[in-house]
């Protein structure tokens, strides 16, 4: 290694890997991983503690801020897992590197356009007047 | 960063023999692709149908109750969904405990993945059965 002895462990993986982007990528992975665990079990519970699945109830519940704010945070959260998760794939499987440069970016602007899309539906439904 | 030789790349399916922990393992991409797809696109959908005044919402519900022959397919598609996240959750939870480096006894790692399939299964039935009891 270039760095000697005096580097640390991070020091020495970062710039490494497939994606030679090191250990930044995979950290982020694993932290978004754990709030996804906390978020997705609080969606499933959420879904299953609603008294009913209808539209009323379920703007009812996403108008308050036990809702709203975990939703967002499950969207941004949810995306931004999703796009490390399906890079580290095309990393690994896609070698030619212009295919990879560009499927990269096409996945980045699938999951920008669609949590946007997504935190605009819900801000429509916390904002918007009641029906 | 240039390297002197190149970096390893991740083999294909294809090397490795088939047992309960590679299984689990290529399990997590499969459902972790099926979630950022599928997953992420019926949350975005549900949300912007929910946004969308009673029209809107009702066009989402007759999509998910849709039936051809019979079966329920989109219904079908959810179960999916929801297998996929119990057990991309599990699998998750298994690979953060090998992240901190333990679990790597043969026998001790061979039981967690049999364990995270049985566990997805089993709450994937549990929500399930849940959920329709409480529509009938």
């Amino acid at each position: 290694m270039s760095l000697g002895d005096s580097s640390s462990p991070l020091g020495r993986v970062r710039g490494l890997g497939s994606a030679h982007h090191g250990g930044e990528h995979w950290l982020t992975e694993r932290a978004t991983s754990i709030a996804l665990l906390l978020l997705g079990t609080w969606l499933i519970a959420s879904l299953l503690l609603l008294p009913k699945l209808d539209q009323r109830t379920l703007i009812e519940w996403l108008r308050s801020p036990s809702g709203a704010v975990p939703m967002a945070l499950l969207i941004i959260v949810g995306f931004k897992h999703a796009l490390d998760g399906v890079k580290v794939v095309v990393d690994d499987y896609v070698h030619e590197e212009g295919n990879r440069f560009a499927l990269n970016l096409l996945l980045l602007f699938l999951a920008v356009g669609g949590g946007a899309l997504a935190l605009f539906a819900l801000a429509r439904i916390a904002f918007g007047a009641i029906e | 960063m240039a390297n002197a030789r190149p970096r390893p790349l991740s083999p294909h399916l294809t090397i490795w023999r088939w047992g309960p922990h590679m299984l689990v393992s290529i399990l997590h991409r499969a459902t972790g692709v099926v979630l950022s797809f599928a997953g992420l696109a019926i949350l975005t959908w549900w949300l912007l149908a929910i946004s969308n005044g009673p029209d809107g919402y009702s066009v989402f519900e007759s999509f998910i109750n849709w039936t051809a022959f019979g079966i329920p397919w989109v219904l079908l598609i959810m179960v999916g969904i929801t297998w996929s996240f119990f057990q991309h959750l599990l699998s998750g939870i298994r690979h953060l405990v090998m992240d901190s480096g333990a679990g790597f006894e043969l026998g001790i790692n061979k039981t967690f993945a049999i364990l995270t399939i049985v566990g997805s299964v089993l709450l994937t039935a549990l929500v399930w059965f849940y959920v329709l009891g409480v529509a009938k």
